[in-house]
C-alpha cells in the first residue's frame, strides 16, 4: 500500500483545497489584526469594498492582477519544466527596456496599435534574453536557477539604474526616468468596459493589456497541454529521467522553456511602462516578480488557476492600500503580512488539509476519488 | 504446537475506502519460521508494519507472547522483543558496522562509554549465532549479504526475538540467499521466532515451517509447508490455476541484429561499470543477462540504448553503427527499430502522473501519426492508447486515467505495448516483471516469446534466475561489469549461482 490516499476530484483540488487556505489565511490576518488592536470584521469590509466596492476600483484591482497574469504564467510555464524561475522581477524589469527603446523609436512614426505588437516583441525578447543567461547556465553547467535568477535580479536592477540615470534620461532632467512617450506609444484605457457595465471609473490606469494577458493565459495552456514542446516540457518537468529516455534533449527543452518563461515576465511591462506610466521608471516592477510566484503556486501552474489567483492578488493590493489609507492602525506593511500568509497557506502549505479531506472524500463516496478503478485491475 | 509468539485477532486496516487488511487472524508458533506469501498489493507489507507499529489497525487484536500488546510506535515493538530486517536496508553508509548497530539504542550522552558495552555485546551475538562481522568496517564497504547480516544483528542487539524479514532475498545471489537461510535455521533453533515475508515461492519451500498466503487484504490459507506444492500456494495467491512454467519452442536463430563489441562504461566517480563486454543478439532469440543486481546490468542496456554514455566499445544495430558517445540520441535509435522496456519502470519507462495515454505514446511522440504540426493530435493519441488497452488487456481501459493509479503489472503492460507495437528489429528489456503480479508475469512471459518466434531479437536482463532459464535461449552471466560466461537455459541454478557470485571468474579467464 504504497499510496495510502486516493486522489481528489478535480473540482475539489483545483477549487474547494484554494478556497479552504484562503480562508484560512484570512482567519490568521484576522487574528493579527485583533492583536493591533482593530476590528478584523471591519478590516475585511474595508478590504474587499476597497478593491470591487466601486467601478475605480474594480479598475484598480484589474490594472494589478494583469501584471501578474504575465508573470504568474512565466513562473508556472518554468515549474512545468521543473525549473523555479524567481527572475520574474528582473525579467520583468529590463523587459520594460525592451517596451521603452520600441516606443521611444516608433511613438512619433506610428499609431498605437502598430508600436502595440512592436513593443510586445520587444518585451518579450528582452524578458527572454534575460532568462537566457541563467537557463544556459542551468542546462550546461548546472548552475541552480534558483541561484542565477535571483542574482540576476540584482544586476538587472543595477543595470537599469545605470542606464536610466546615464543613458535614457533626458539632459536637463532630475529623475531618472526616460521622458513621457507620445500618442504613439500609449495603449488605450479600458475603463470604457467597465462604464459599460453601470459602474464609474473616474481615471484608473487599467488597460488593453489586460487583454493580452488573458490571450497569453490561453495560449499557455495550449502549448502546455496541447503540443508536442508542452508535452516534453513536462515530461522533463515530471522526470528528467524519462526525458532522458525518451530522447528529449534536455539542454533545449531547458532552454527554451526558461526563454518562454522570460518572455513571458517580459511581457508584464506593457501594463505599467506602455499602459499606465507612459515612460521607463525606476523600480516600476514593484514586487509583482515575486507575487508571480504565489499566483503560480496558487493557480496550481494551470492558466485557468492563474487569472483568478492574479486578480485575487490584485485585490489584496488594491483593498490593503485602501485597508492602510482608512484604518491607521494598520501600516502598509500589515498588508504586506497579509499577502505573506495567503503565500504561506495557499503556496507553501498547499498540502496541510489535502490528506483530511481525501480520507474524507473516500469515506462516502469511494468511486469519485477513483478507488474502485484502482481496484477493478486485479479482477 | 508450541506456543504463539504472535497473534493476531481481527485486524482490519483500510485506508480511505482501500481495505488494506481485512479481518486476519493469525498465529505464528513460537521457535518456528513462518512464512507470509502474496502478490504485490495483496496486504503483507501493511499487515508488518501495522505488527511493528508503523501503522495502528482500525480494529483487532495483537498478542505477543500471550500478552495483549498495544503496538503504537516501533519502540513499543522493540520493546515487545519485535525486530524487523526491511527490504531497503536502513544503515547509514559512512558508518561503521557498530556505529550503525547503536544509532538509536546509545543509551547515554557520552559515546565512549556505551561503544565499548556495545562492542562487547556484539561479539557475544556474533559468536552465538555464527554472524561475523568486522564491527570497525565501514558499511558502504561491505557486500550486500554482509549489510543484511548487520540489519540482522541490529535487531538482535534490541533484543529481539521475532524477527521479520521483509523480501530478503530481493539483493542476494542464490549462495548468500542459502547461506542467509542458514542462519535464520540457526536462529530458529536459538528459540527465536521468524517470520518471512516474500513474493518467491521457491523461498517458502526451502526455510519455513508453515505458510500463510494473503490475497486482495485477506489471509486466504494457512498450511504446513511440508504439506502444501509449490502449484497450490500459487493457486492461492492469485486464485486461480497459473502457468509457472513458460511453454516455447525451439528457438529459429537468424541474422546477427544487435552487436556489441569491447563495449566500456563508467559511471560518474569514474569507475568502470561495464568492462570490455562483447556478445550478440540474433534475430529470433532471446539471450538472457543473468547477475545480481548492480553488477553493470543497468549501465549495459543504457549505453546500448543510447541514454548513458560510453567510454569505449562499438555497438551495431541491424550492421548500422551506434553513436555511443554525449550525441548518442534515444530516439534515433527507435527510429531505427530498437526499442527499450527500461529496468525503471517508475522513473524512466513512465511518467507516472501522465495520464495513460500520454505514456503510451512516450519516447514516439515524434511520430507523424500522433501530431498535427506543432500540435498533438489529441484524438488520434487517445485511440491508439483505447487500441493497445484492448490488445495487452490492461486494466481498468481508461486512456484518461493518471499511471501511477495502475497496479505495477498493469502499468508494465503500458511500457510493453507501446514498445512492442512498434513492430521493432530489437528488444531491449530490463527486470520485465519486477514488481508485477503473477497473473500478468505469464502473460509478459507469453508476449516476449511471441516477439522472439516474430523474428524480433530480444535481450533480456533480469535479476530472476528462474525467469532467465524459463525464457532464455543463451544465457550470459555478469559479475562486476564483466560477461564472466555463457551458459545454455539447461545449466543448473547452482552453476549459474556460481558464476553469478564470481566464483568461477578466474577458471574462465583461464580457459
Amino acid at each position: 500500500m504504497s499510496a495510502p490516499y486516493a486522489k481528489l476530484p478535480a473540482w475539489a483540488d483545483y477549487g474547494l483545497i484554494p478556497l479552504i487556505n484562503l480562508f484560512v489565511a484570512f482567519l490568521v490576518a484576522g487574528l493579527v489584526v485583533l492583536l493591533v488592536g482593530e476590528n478584523p470584521l471591519r478590516a475585511a469590509v474595508i478590504l474587499v469594498e476597497g478593491a470591487v466596492g466601486r467601478g475605480q476600483a474594480i479598475a484598480y484591482t484589474l490594472y494589478y492582477a494583469t501584471s501578474f497574469i504575465f508573470t504568474g504564467l512565466a513562473v508556472a510555464v518554468a515549474f512545468h519544466c521543473s525549473l523555479f524561475n524567481i527572475g520574474g522581477e528582473g525579467q520583468a524589469y529590463v523587459g520594460g527596456l525592451g517596451v521603452a527603446l520600441v516606443c521611444l523609436t516608433f511613438d512619433s512614426l506610428l499609431p498605437w496599435w502598430l508600436t502595440f505588437p512592436l513593443a510586445i516583441l520587444g518585451a518579450a525578447a528582452f524578458g527572454a534574453a534575460w532568462a537566457f543567461i541563467p537557463a544556459y547556465f542551468q542546462a550546461r553547467r548546472g548552475s541552480h536557477i534558483v541561484i542565477t535568477t535571483i542574482m540576476f535580479n540584482f544586476i538587472a536592477a543595477s543595470l537599469m539604474v545605470y542606464l536610466l540615470v546615464n543613458v535614457l534620461k533626458p539632459a536637463g532632467s532630475q529623475a531618472p526616468q526616460t521622458r513621457t512617450f507620445l500618442e504613439g506609444g500609449q495603449l488605450p484605457k479600458l475603463n470604457w468596459m467597465l462604464e459599460a457595465m453601470g459602474l464609474t471609473v473616474r481615471s484608473a490606469p487599467f488597460n488593453i493589456s489586460f487583454l493580452l494577458a488573458l490571450l497569453a493565459a490561453f495560449l499557455v495552456w495550449v502549448l502546455i497541454w496541447r503540443t508536442r514542446l508542452g508535452y516534453e516540457i513536462r515530461m522533463r518537468g515530471h522526470s528528467p529521467r524519462a526525458a532522458r529516455y525518451a530522447g528529449v534533449n534536455e539542454v533545449r527543452i531547458i532552454i527554451v522553456t526558461m526563454l518562454i518563461s522570460g518572455a513571458l515576465a517580459g511581457m508584464m511591462a506593457l501594463n505599467p511602462v506602455m499602459g499606465d506610466q507612459n515612460r521607463l521608471q525606476i523600480d516600476f516592477v514593484t514586487g509583482a516578480g515575486f507575487v508571480g510566484i504565489a499566483v503560480a503556486l496558487m493557480g496550481r501552474s494551470h492558466p485557468a488557476g492563474i487569472v483568478p489567483a492574479a486578480i485575487l492578488f490584485g485585490m489584496l493590493y488594491q483593498g490593503g492600500a485602501e485597508l492602510a489609507f482608512e484604518m491607521p492602525g494598520i501600516s502598509r506593511d500589515m498588508i504586506v503580512i497579509i499577502q505573506g500568509l495567503v503565500i504561506l497557506f495557499a503556496g507553501a502549505l498547499e498540502h496541510m488539509f489535502r490528506p483530511t479531506l481525501q480520507s474524507v472524500f473516500a469515506s462516502f463516496s469511494p468511486r469519485s476519488v477513483g478507488i474502485e478503478a484502482s481496484r477493478g485491475e486485479r479482477a | 504446537m508450541a506456543e504463539a509468539a504472535i497473534e493476531l485477532k481481527g485486524i482490519s486496516k483500510s485506508f480511505g475506502a482501500v481495505r488494506a487488511n481485512r479481518d486476519i487472524d493469525l498465529k505464528i508458533a513460537r521457535g518456528t519460521i513462518h512464512g507470509i506469501i502474496g502478490e504485490n498489493g495483496a496486504g503483507k507489507s501493511t499487515l508488518m508494519s501495522i505488527l511493528y507499529g508503523f501503522y495502528q489497525a482500525d480494529r483487532g487484536e495483537i498478542f505477543v507472547n500471550g500478552e495483549r500488546a498495544a503496538i503504537l510506535s516501533s519502540s513499543d515493538a522493540i520493546a515487545r522483543g519485535i525486530g524487523m530486517v526491511h527490504q531497503h536496508f536502513m544503515l547509514v553508509h559512512n558508518f561503521t558496522v557498530l556505529e550503525n548497530i547503536i544509532l538509536g539504542a546509545e543509551g547515554e550522552p557520552l559515546l565512549k562509554t556505551s561503544v565499548a558495552k556495545a562492542r562487547a555485546e556484539l561479539e557475544r551475538l556474533e559468536r552465538d549465532y555464527g554472524l561475523e562481522v568486522d564491527p570497525d568496517a565501514v558499511i558502504e564497504d561491505l557486500p550486500v549479504g554482509l549489510q543484511q547480516r548487520v540489519e540482522i544483528l541490529k535487531a538482535l542487539f534490541r533484543g529481539a526475538e521475532i524477527l521479520i524479514l521483509d523480501e530478503p532475498t530481493g539483493v542476494l545471489t542464490p549462495s548468500e540467499a542459502d547461506h542467509l537461510f542458514r542462519i535464520l535455521r540457526q536462529l530458529k533453533d536459538e528459540g527465536k521466532t521468524i517470520v518471512l515475508i516474500t513474493h518467491k515461492l521457491r523461498e517458502i519451500m526451502a526455510v519455513t515451517d508453515n505458510v500463510s498466503v494473503m490475497r486482495q487484504g485477506a489471509l486466504v490459507a494457512t498450511r504446513r509447508t511440508e504439506e502444501t506444492t509449490v502449484e497450490e500456494l500459487a493457486e492461492l495467491m492469485v486464485g486461480r490455476r497459473v502457468l509457472l512454467r513458460v511453454e516455447k519452442g525451439p528457438a529459429r536463430p537468424g541474422d546477427f541484429m544487435l552487436s556489441v563489441r569491447n563495449l566500456t562504461v563508467e559511471d560518474s566517480r569514474g569507475v568502470k561499470m561495464v568492462d570490455d563486454v562483447s556478445f550478440d543478439v540474433r534475430a529470433g532469440e532471446i539471450v538472457g543477462i543473468a547477475g545480481v543486481a548492480g553488477n553493470g546490468q543497468s549501465e549495459l542496456l543504457e549505453a546500448i540504448t543510447g541514454i548513458r554514455r560510453a567510454v569505449s566499445g562499438s555497438v551495431t544495430l541491424d550492421g548500422e553503427p551506434v553513436e555511443l558517445t554525449g550525441r548518442a540520441d534515444p530516439a534515433d535509435l527507435r527510429r531505427r527499430g530498437m526499442a527499450h522496456v527500461p529496468e525503471d519502470r517508475h522513473n524512466m519507462g513512465l511518467v507516472l502522473p501522465f495520464e495513460e495515454n500520454e505514456n503510451a505514446i512516450l519516447g514516439y511522440h515524434w511520430q507523424e501519426r500522433y501530431l498535427k504540426g506543432p500540435f498533438l493530435d489529441i484524438e488520434a493519441i487517445r485511440r491508439d492508447a483505447q487500441d493497445k488497452i484492448e490488445k495487452y488487456d490492461i486494466r481498468p481501459p481508461d486512456t484518461r486515467l493518471k499511471t501511477a493509479n495502475f497496479s505495477g503489472g498493469n502499468q508494465q503492460k503500458i511500457v510493453l505495448a507501446r514498445e512492442m507495437e512498434q513492430d521493432p528489429k530489437v528488444l531491449i528489456v530490463g527486470q520485465p516483471t519486477r514488481g508485477v503480479d503473477v497473473g500478468a508475469i505469464e502473460f509478459i512471459h507469453k508476449r516476449l516469446i511471441d516477439m522472439r518466434d516474430q523474428g524480433k531479437a530480444v535481450l533480456l536482463v533480469s535479476v530472476e534466475l528462474d525467469e532467465i532459464r524459463s525464457l532464455s535461449d543463451r544465457i550470459l552471466v555478469m559479475f562486476a561489469g564483466r560477461i564472466v560466461g555463457e551458459r545454455s537455459p539447461e545449466a543448473t541454478e547452482g552453476e549459474l549461482g556460481l558464476l553469478m557470485a564470481g566464483v568461477e571468474e578466474e577458471k574462465e579467464a583461464a580457459q
